[in-house]
């Protein structure tokens, strides 16, 4: 008897549960990923950012929220390219350049964006008590180096506003892509006085920030929620379609992302590989974009390392095909795969410097393979040590290296081990050249295939293989020491053939990115150099939702 | 009870002290430091990075720093995220883990209570044999393929209904926290709900319960005042470790759903060897564990009279 | 109290009484009543029907890992890039592929135009040139098969590049031609060869012209598809490398010739490895992480515990709050630090690292376990009978305390099994298990959980072991805490009294 008295209690009791649930869920899921009328869309982030003070930010989430809400002298537009932006017009001298300022750029209080927060950002960065990771990208200032070394005043940068609408800046030495790096968040302004206002606390909060880009930030919850809207002080706020971008989420995990998305939460994400074959079924509109990075596996030749032995990097090489790599054991789509360290994307003369200077294929067999490797033998004496590949921990390094060590072991009978790290750990272990092969790559930091070609000179701090061949870094200095295009596409093309016949490094792809994109978000910029997705220009068409566009 | 109270609080800092140092010196010891990077600074960058974080000092000398700070309460500064102080990352996103874990409990308590009793209660008929089969899957599941798994069906719930019944992820709203709560209680809950049902079996044999059938009470009151009552005491005993496992035990579920809890930010600062924040967030658990263990030691002698806690010195 | 009376009343008893009983009926009594507590023990497994249950899963996992690999003799470390995430397969033959050249059509340019990449910052910017581009025309597939697909179209005029998107079933229109999978990279190259995880299923390639090169070029609304169904094939290198072709061979002899691949009984995962085979190897070392570790830790445990108890008061005291420190330190970066220290760094399987780092971070809670147990039966009636009995601290040790607590660690043994082998999943979660190749179901769940929506199996096969593993030594643990427990049974006995 007591049995259904309590049952008719328990479900009195659950349906109360559910009905205030569903009451809560109806107020707390408004998330939507576009929405016309309000010209709003919803994204995600893989991590909240680290630090939004551009002066010493480094990481790539500050970098993309940092160029939504701040603009520097130039900057890059509506089709990825360079473009004006504090700056309204430019001259660039070998010794130097002048910057004209706009007079109606603004900081989000409505005041004038003027040279001065130019020079006191910049000076800031190089001064030694700032510690700022980047500072190096300052160097072509004049002594922006010493300064960073602590041996001149910050003042003597060669950095000075003439007026309040003009910059002036000395070079150290020529540098041809100097307008490109004025792009760079890390070359952002950044007003004194407020700064001076919050001291240590600057760009901690949305309210301890003042912006001067597309967008400012209006809310920020650490870790759960950021919210940007259009800045109404914006110089160009015409070209400005969306009025707020809403970040609700911070998922780091890409599976946990693209569901978001398939709920239609957010508006667009990365794909990996898998997720492919699940969102072509569903007919989402997907796009495709590079990076800019160069993925390869790097020898480490510092003495004792059987990898210093040219013949059984050379055994290496003739095994290992950049396609198959591309193609299948990544598998990401428009991986373009390669046999050269500088990327398709790079100018030369004409054309694209790959189409002026193509590199040449290695033979690849496994009979060419084993004979480089008796020859290595030979000259080596003992038998081969089992060899070391250090590597990231995320899943595609782990498929890279399980492929390498599967392609060591079964075409030459060569042992390989894995060494998976953490970030620092690795980088430690990079930098003390505690590995024999390492699998990394390296991302441009301005527009000119000299950003891939130094890493190997021998004074390179990032040649973390040390390799060291006089001709290169004879070629890599008269690409420095001239500014003819021609002569340094040549120089270029000489690097990128040393590379491929001493094979300090095998160079598998080109890196690209696939985005899933829900249809009615249209304009929305991608560039190799500026930051990626750039959603400034983006807009919301109206109707057509992500169901219609499903069959 | 003071002297013990007190003898208990002073062991306590003892092992919050032994874990500071213990994870202090093991960080130092893992190779790289918060400051590498992908790619190399220069000289100068590097010295000037090392003068502002105090790293060019002896590791003794920033041990005593760091224990110095750490008696004023203070942790400093993160290394990844340069303008916030680690005190306020854990008082942002420790309520962020305490209120998933206590909702987690929560749902793990009643739901093995309910579960449980109606197990018990129909033994051997489907509703047993239902949630006994549900009980396998919570324990022998791992808690990241649930997590998955309960994700996607949600997805597939949200598509088929044609609206957002649930979040699929986030933080905000109550909503936001159901369905990871309930995987991050579900193996707890499972445990419990097994524990439950064997304690209201052994219970149904007690003599008081046939004193009391005898008197002639009413089974309702015979259930509730009597069985399920005493039924429970084993299940009250496996809270206090429940609770460290729930709170400490989160970074899964946080990581999958987007909650922007501290253990999340707990296994990142340890990924980027973020000293600070590592040093900050092993104190603050170390001591909410030890706190933990001193109040459930001492509500066993408060719910049990049997066990006096100053005569057994606290197990 | 009870010993001082028993002394009070020794005291009063006459001398000749208190001779030590004959040693050896006090040895027989003890071993029989041992044994049969052992036997009753059996006799209770063996009637519970979910204790063999649990015993038959367990004896079928152990025995799949100890023989599995024998029986199906299949490298787990064996890859086939040609065969990624498939699901079960039978063996089949595949064509070889012999040349592996690169291949481009480029035409001759008609007009020699540069290329028009605007990446010269100026302020008037040429306003981006929004000429609409014809379809290319003659799109034909030159050849298919699972090792590339070669297409070439004819030259659409003003075109720069052209981008190429594959579908696995006919476009509907301009916004589904499905996956973007290239470009060209050469001014007037008109073709296109994709290699992109081919299988032997029908796929519709659409082209599009656009006016530049740069990231964010603008494509033509008009578009061309093409049908394309490959056929089973496999390349020169790669039958080499699995064996399938000599290495020595000439590749003439081989042109055109077919292969037979093996088959998957279970599918194969992301690098075209046999499943099954990973299945029964990383038993091997999930099973020995799961056992071994415990067992490690458990025995450490019991030797810290019974110390400590046996010996009591401030060394107690001491090895306890030893342990107490050791429980709460952090778990994660205790685990980086000890696969660093246990020279992970060249690292073997992981193997190693991860039973040690686990007995070093989970001894103390068997050991506290003992300990009370320890603590506890110090003051049984028995100890005391027999310590009265004239039996040494070794003799009470090995015959009192053992079989006493041998009971209650069995058990805690039984159930600290599935705590390790989550402890091994959960760390190949977040990136810290075993070495590749080294499979484990852990790091195989974790691999599989990413692939969920396109090749469950992947997910499935080792979280089902996980499972079962799991689930079969916690009902085991449960069976032998009732088998075990003889309060339990005077219960039942009182309960039986009418």
């Amino acid at each position: 008897m007591w049995r259904n008295l309590e049952s008719a209690r328990y479900f009195v009791a659950t349906i109360t549960v559910v009905i205030s649930l569903a009451a809560w869920v109806e107020r707390t899921c408004a998330e939507t990923a576009v929405d016309f009328d309000r010209q709003r869309i919803t994204i995600t982030l893989a991590n909240e950012p680290p630090n939004l003070n551009s002066m010493e930010t480094m990481d790539q989430t500050s970098g993309f929220v940092l160029a939504h809400v701040m603009e520097g002298l130039l900057q890059y537009d509506a089709r990825g390219e360079l473009a004006a932006g504090v700056a309204e017009r430019w001259e660039l001298r070998a010794d130097g350049a002048t910057f004209w300022l706009r007079r109606n750029a603004r900081w989000s209080d409505g005041k004038p964006v003027t040279a001065h927060d130019f020079v006191f950002a910049w000076r800031r960065i190089v001064t030694p008590a700032t510690a700022s990771h980047y500072a190096g990208i300052l160097f072509p200032i004049k002594n922006a180096q010493r300064i960073s070394r602590g041996e001149l005043p910050p003042t003597a940068m060669g950095v000075h506003a003439t007026d309040d609408f003009r910059l002036d800046v000395e070079f150290e030495r020529p540098c041809p892509y100097f307008l490109g790096l004025t792009a760079y968040f890390i070359y952002d302004p950044v007003r004194e006085d407020f700064f001076n206002s919050r001291g240590p606390r600057y760009a901690a909060e949305a309210g301890d920030m003042i912006y001067n880009g597309a967008f400012t930030i209006s809310r920020w919850v650490h870790g759960a929620r950021m919210t940007l809207q259009k800045n109404p002080h914006y110089w160009n706020r015409a070209q400005v379609h969306l009025q707020q971008i809403d970040i609700p989420y911070f998922a780091i995990d890409p599976v946990s992302a693209y569901n978001l998305f398939k709920n239609e939460n957010i508006a667009l994400t990365i794909l990996e590989t898998e997720g492919l074959d699940d969102a072509l079924a569903r007919g989402y509109p997907m796009t495709r974009h590079r990076t800019g990075a160069m993925f390869y596996f790097e020898f480490n030749q510092r003495a004792g390392r059987a990898t210093a032995n040219r013949a059984l990097r050379k055994a290496i090489q003739a095994l290992l095909d950049p396609e198959s790599m591309a193609s299948r054991v990544v598998g990401v789509p428009g991986l373009l795969a390669t046999e050269s360290m500088f990327p398709h994307y790079l100018r030369g003369v004409q054309r694209t410097f790959r189409e002026e200077y193509p590199p040449p294929v290695p033979v690849r067999s496994v009979p060419a393979a084993r004979a480089w490797l008796a020859q290595a033998q030979i000259e080596m004496g003992a038998p081969l040590p089992t060899l070391i590949l250090l590597t990231r921990e995320d899943p595609r390094a782990a498929r890279e290296a399980e492929y390498l060590q599967q392609l060591l072991q079964k075409g030459l009978g060569l042992q390989l081990r894995i060494e998976r790290q953490n970030t620092k750990q690795r980088y430690a272990k990079m930098a003390r050249g505690e590995f024999d092969i390492v699998l990394t790559g390296w991302g441009p930091d301005y527009d000119d295939p000299m950003t891939f070609g130094d890493v190997f000179a021998s004074w390179n701090e990032n040649n973390r293989g040390q390799y060291r061949n006089p001709a290169y870094d004879r070629w890599v200095e008269i690409a420095n020491a001239t500014a003819d295009q021609a002569q340094r596409m040549h120089a270029f093309a000489q690097m990128q053939q040393l590379l491929i016949d001493d094979a300090p490094i095998l160079p598998t792809y080109e890196n690209s990115k696939v985005y899933v994109q829900h249809p009615r978000l249209q304009g929305v910029a991608h560039s190799v150099f500026g930051v990626d997705p750039d959603l400034r220009y983006a807009r919301v068409l109206p109707e057509r939702s992500l169901q219609n566009a499903t069959r | 009870m003071i002297r013990y109270l007190l003898r208990r609080f002073v062991s306590s800092l003892v092992t919050i002290w032994f874990i500071a140092t213990a994870t202090f010196f093991a960080m130092h010891l893992v190779p790289g430091d918060p400051l590498s990077n992908e790619k190399a600074v220069a000289p100068e960058i590097r010295r000037n990075l090392e003068l502002r974080y105090g790293l060019d000092k002896p590791v003794l000398q920033q041990y005593g720093i760091f224990i110095g700070n750490m008696l004023r309460g203070d942790f400093g500064i993160s290394y990844t995220q340069q303008n916030r102080r680690v005190n306020d990352i854990i008082r942002e996103h420790f309520p962020v883990s305490a209120s998933l874990g206590v909702l987690a409990l929560v749902i793990a308590t009643f739901g093995s209570i309910l579960f449980g009793a109606v197990s018990a209660r129909y033994r051997d008929r489907w509703p047993d044999i239902s949630i006994m089969l549900a009980v396998i899957i919570g324990i022998s599941v791992p808690g990241f393929v649930i997590a998955a798994l309960a994700q996607w069906a949600i997805l597939a719930l949200n598509l088929q209904l044609g609206f957002t019944l649930l979040p699929v992820a986030g933080w905000g709203s109550f909503a936001h926290m159901l369905v990871p709560a309930l995987v991050l209680g579900l193996g707890t809950m499972a445990y419990m709900t097994r524990l439950m049902r064997s304690s209201m079996l052994d219970v149904a044999h007690a003599d008081y319960l046939r004193t009391a059938r005898a008197k002639g009470l009413k089974p309702a009151r015979i259930f509730f005042r009597h069985h399920l009552r005493n039924a429970l005491l084993p299940v009250v005993t496996v809270l206090g470790p429940a609770v460290a496992a729930i709170t400490t035990g989160g970074f899964v579920v946080e990581l999958i759903f987007a909650i922007p809890g501290l253990g999340r930010y707990f296994v990142q600062a340890v990924q980027q060897l973020d000293y600070t924040v590592i040093m900050g967030t092993t104190v603050f658990y170390g001591a909410f564990l030890v706190l933990m263990v001193l109040v459930v030691d001492v509500l066993y002698g408060v719910l049990d009279p049997r066990v006096s806690v100053a005569r057994t010195g606290g197990r | 109290m009870a010993t001082a009376e028993i002394f009070t009343a020794a005291s009063v008893l006459p001398a000749d009484l208190l001779q030590p009983a004959p040693s050896r009926t006090v040895l027989e009594g003890s071993v029989r009543r041992s044994r049969s507590y052992w036997e009753q023990v059996r006799v209770r497994l063996a009637r519970n029907p979910r204790a063999v249950f649990a015993l038959v899963i367990i004896a079928v996992l152990v025995l799949g890992a100890l023989i599995g690999p024998l029986l199906w003799r299949v490298d787990p470390a064996g890859q086939a890039i040609g065969a990624i995430s498939r699901g079960p397969m039978l063996a089949q033959s595949a064509q070889i592929i012999v040349d592996q050249a690169p291949w481009r059509v480029v035409v001759e340019s008609t007009a020699a135009e540069p290329l028009p990449i605007v990446n010269a910052p100026s302020l008037n910017a040429p306003a981006k040139n929004n000429r609409e581009l014809a379809a290319p025309q003659h799109l034909q597939v030159v050849e298919a098969n699972t090792q590339r697909v070669r297409l070439r179209w004819s030259p659409v005029a003003g075109a720069v590049r052209y981008h190429i998107y594959r579908h696995t079933r006919v476009p509907r229109d301009r916004t589904d031609l499905g996956l973007p999978i290239g470009e060209t990279l050469l001014l007037n190259q008109v073709s296109y060869q994709d290699g992109l995880m081919l299988r032997d299923r029908p796929y519709w390639y659409s082209v599009v012209a656009t006016l530049d090169a740069s990231e964010s070029a603008q494509e033509s609304r008009e578009y061309a598809t093409v049908a394309a169904q490959p056929t089973r094939a496999i390349g020169w290198l790669e039958a080499q490398l699995q064996g399938l072709v000599p290495v020595d061979a000439d590749p003439e002899s081989w042109r055109d010739k077919t292969v037979v691949l093996s088959g998957n009984p279970l599918g194969t995962d992301y690098l075209g490895r046999d499943l099954l085979a990973r299945v029964l190897h990383g038993a091997r070392t999930s099973l020995f992480i799961g056992i071994s570790a415990p067992f490690l830790f458990v025995a450490f445990g019991v030797f810290y515990g019974a110390t400590a108890g046996f010996l009591g008061g401030r060394v107690d005291s001491v090895m306890m709050r030893f342990a107490d420190f050791v429980v709460a330190l952090p778990m994660l970066l205790f685990m980086i630090l000890l696969r660093i220290a246990f020279g992970i760094g060249p690292g073997e399987s992981g193997v190693l690292p991860m039973v040690i780092a686990l007995v070093v971070m989970s001894w103390p809670a068997s050991a506290r376990l003992v300990r009370g147990q320890v603590l506890q039966l110090r003051e049984e009636g028995f100890v005391a009978a027999a310590r009265l009995a004239g039996g040494g601290n070794l003799y009470i040790i090995v015959r009192h305390m053992l079989p006493n607590v041998l009971g209650v660690v069995l058990v805690s043994l039984t159930f600290a099994i599935p705590h390790a082998i989550f402890t091994e999943a959960f760390l190949s979660f977040i990136g810290m298990g075993v070495t590749p190749p080294t499979p484990s179901w852990g790091s195989m769940s974790s691999d599989g959980l990413r692939n969920l929506f396109e090749h469950p199996s992947e997910l499935f096969w080792p979280a089902l072991c996980i499972s079962l593993t799991v689930f079969a030594f916690n009902m085991l643990g449960d069976a032998l805490r009732d088998a075990l427990d003889v309060n339990e049974d005077l219960a039942a006995d009182a309960g039986n009294v009418p």
